[in-house]
């Protein structure tokens, strides 16, 4: 799960980590009354979006009076910021943040990361900060310096000692940035964070060091046990159609195809799409529908993916390995009459008592096309979408 | 023997007593596993399914001498309950669980590192479908009746998708040694190269079918482990060629985050590595097929 920036700035401030002041803000009104209890002459205003890069796509801005400060508010809130991160649908910018302008004298890079190699929490630092991570390890290698934190006694104050004398800082800010570093593992430790990256750390002309941005991302595994993360979700941030499959339980990712997909097990699910491409077809979406595959299940997932007005056609594929073919059979059909599937509708069962669960499929009325195989269920699925898409065409 | 399980494993059930646990208990029962008890806290001295009951691991190891114990606790406190085992000179620990956050994972397999190699438990899992030994016992969630016994390893992420390849073998006639699921987290017990290790050492076992997918460095590591050691054949698929970066593809593990994470790379990088591809999810049969048709024409 991601945060907003000024939210992860806020935990870092907690733990003593330096940032600029700021505040949020909702409306254009809000950012210049910000800009006053900021103080100062100059200020930076940052779209807050789930997303980075948000300067080259026009989401932060500095100004240096009211007037500036609401015309750049007011173009930015209620539009969809598009970023190289985003992909084109981009994200909503309702929220927005206001920062003092910092006087930049150094960038630097600083990350946190679950290493799954290492299979423990490792940082990431380097001088040649301002640049993605990606461009740092392919312009400036070099100056990638690399520490692992062992979990049993958690990160040491050397080995932050040791990065803030290899980032080749002065004297005075060697205390400041261990301090910083070991504040930021604290963060990343006690929230169970997946990913923490400071970018760029600054150092200001008058001799301090700010995290001038941040992004995290949390475990979701770990959600249970961090409430105070949980409540920072912000679901305008989400695909709404991911929303509403994660609010029923459902494990879903939206993508861009028009075959909407509902298999059992990730691994079967990713696989499915696979052969759907392969096919000649794009998939809409990748769904788990979990182990048991009840009727209510297969119900809740049925008006998942018909919630995305760009499926042409369903793909269902269940492996019933537990519970029996015959059930999901009689799921599928007590589904499909109640939420009203008005796409065609293909569906492969595999696994114990196939052959009566074929024929309740076949003997229902409905207007279901079964396949044997996995190749036969993406043929037949790439072949009803494409008469489909030919018969809207024609009408 | 095939690997890690056979018929005369002594196995134990954390989380005995609780609504999947029993289920799967019962029918891992039914497969013809050795189970010997079970464990939940607070339950000890009572009997389930007609096996007895321990508070603790130490004590249903002193009592059963249980070797493996397999996992269906809560996300919560999975990690403690893996780390019980661990303690108490279990061998084997398969991990059912799905949703134990990372850092406990790490701690689990830092936790581990205090006993020496030869005395470490192994951890298959956790959020895996478990082992299975065809025709001999069941230490986890699949369908037996999929599997034929035979000499074909098979190792994979994914629990369905593994059901897949073995239902495809065995249209075919093609029998499975052992088959185990390491399961979908970044951060788990063993790794494809670990079980790989094992089926390269089994004399029940011809070629190993390895089933990965987006994310982690695991099916790399494992590919040049095994173009330096194998001499079996090697035969992969990698899930997720239609994955975008960045997207978590219902595994904890499935996403792309970084270079050689993708598909696309990793089928490169497997390829170079001389491993056999299998080119979608539905030639599995048919290319498990031809390469042990290869093989032994060639021996």
């Amino acid at each position: 799960m991601d945060i907003h920036e000024y939210q992860a700035k806020e935990l870092l401030a907690r733990h003593g980590v330096h940032v600029p002041r700021g505040g949020l803000a909702y409306s254009p009104e809000q950012a210049t009354y910000r800009a006053r209890e900021i103080g100062g002459s100059k200020w930076v205003l940052k779209a807050q979006v789930h997303s980075g890069a948000r300067g080259k796509a026009g989401g932060i801005k500095l100004c240096s009076n009211d007037e500036e400060i609401s015309n750049a508010a007011e173009a930015m809130l209620g539009r969809k910021l598009v970023t190289q991160q985003t992909g084109p649908r981009g994200k909503l910018i309702s929220r927005l943040y206001l920062e003092e302008a910092v006087d930049i004298a150094q960038e630097l890079y600083l990350g946190f990361v679950l290493d799954r190699k290492e299979e423990r929490v490792m940082i990431v630092a380097s001088a040649a900060g301002g640049m993605e991570i990606e461009e740092i390890a392919e312009t400036a290698p070099d100056s990638i310096i690399r520490a692992t934190v062992d979990p049993g006694v958690g990160m040491q104050r050397f080995q932050a000692r040791e990065i803030a004398f290899g980032l080749g800082l002065e004297d005075n800010l060697i205390g400041k940035a261990t301090e910083t570093i070991l504040g930021c593992y604290r963060v990343f430790r006690d929230y169970d964070a997946t990913m923490l990256e400071i970018n760029p750390l600054v150092v200001t002309r008058d001799g301090s060091l700010v995290a001038l941005d941040a992004k995290m991302s949390f475990d979701e595994n770990a959600l249970f046990r961090r409430p105070e993360i949980s409540e920072l979700r912000d679901k305008s941030q989400e695909d709404p159609r991911e929303t509403f499959a994660s609010d029923r339980g459902l494990s879903y990712v939206g993508l861009d195809g028009n075959i909407g997909c509902i298999i059992n097990g990730a691994g079967l699910a990713m696989a499915t799409m696979d052969m759907i491409k392969i096919a000649g077809g794009e998939p809409a979406n990748f769904l788990d529908i979990g182990g048991g595959a009840s009727p209510e299940r297969v119900a809740k997932s049925f008006r998942a993916v018909l919630g995305d007005k760009n499926v042409e056609t369903i793909l269902v594929n269940i492996f019933a390995g537990i519970n029996r073919c015959d059930w999901v059979a009689e799921g599928v059909i007590k589904a499909i009459r109640e939420v009203g599937v008005d796409v065609p509708l293909v569906v492969r069962l595999s696994g114990t008592k196939v052959e009566e669960g074929r024929k309740i499929l076949a003997d229902s009325g409905e207007n279901v096309i079964v396949a044997d195989t996995l190749a036969e269920a993406a043929e037949k699925a790439v072949a009803a979408w494409r008469e489909a898409a030919k018969n809207k065409k024609a009408a | 023997m095939a690997i890690l399980l056979n018929r005369s494993t002594r196995v134990i059930v954390q989380g005995f007593t609780g609504k999947i646990g029993s289920f799967h208990a019962d029918d891992m029962k039914r497969y013809g596993t050795k189970l010997v008890g079970g464990v939940t806290p607070g339950k000890g001295g009572q009997t389930h399914l007609g096996l007895p009951v321990f508070n603790t691991v130490k004590g249903a190891v002193r009592e059963t001498r249980a070797e493996a114990s397999i996992v269906f606790v809560p996300p919560p406190f999975a990690a403690d309950s893996i780390m019980e085992a661990a303690d108490a000179g279990i061998k084997l620990c398969v991990c059912i669980t799905d949703g134990i956050p990372s850092q406990d994972m790490m701690r689990v397999k830092r936790y581990m590192r205090r006993y020496r190699f030869e005395d470490r438990m192994r951890l298959v899992g956790p959020n895996c479908a478990g082992v299975i030994t065809p025709g001999q016992a069941l230490m986890g969630i699949m369908p037996g009746s999929i599997y034929l016994p035979g000499r074909v390893g098979i190792v994979g992420r994914s629990g369905t998708l593994g059901y897949e390849a073995a239902s495809q073998m065995k249209a075919l006639g093609i029998g499975v040694s052992t088959s185990v699921g390491i399961g979908g987290d970044p951060i788990n017990g063993s790794s494809f190269k670990d079980i790989l290790q094992l089926f390269e050492r089994d004399d029940d076992t011809d070629a190993v079918v390895m089933i990965g997918e987006i994310g982690g460095p695991q099916e790399a590591e494992a590919a040049i482990w095994a173009r330096d050691n194998m001499r079996k054949p090697l035969i992969a698929y990698i899930a997720g060629l239609s994955a975008p970066k960045g997207r978590r593809m219902g595994h904890a593990g499935a996403i792309i985050s970084a270079f050689g994470e993708s598909a696309q790379e990793k089928v490169e990088i497997l390829k170079e590595a001389g491993v056999v591809i299998v080119p979608t999810p539905a030639s599995f049969g048919e290319v498990v097929a031809d390469t042990l048709a290869r093989t032994k024409k060639a021996a």
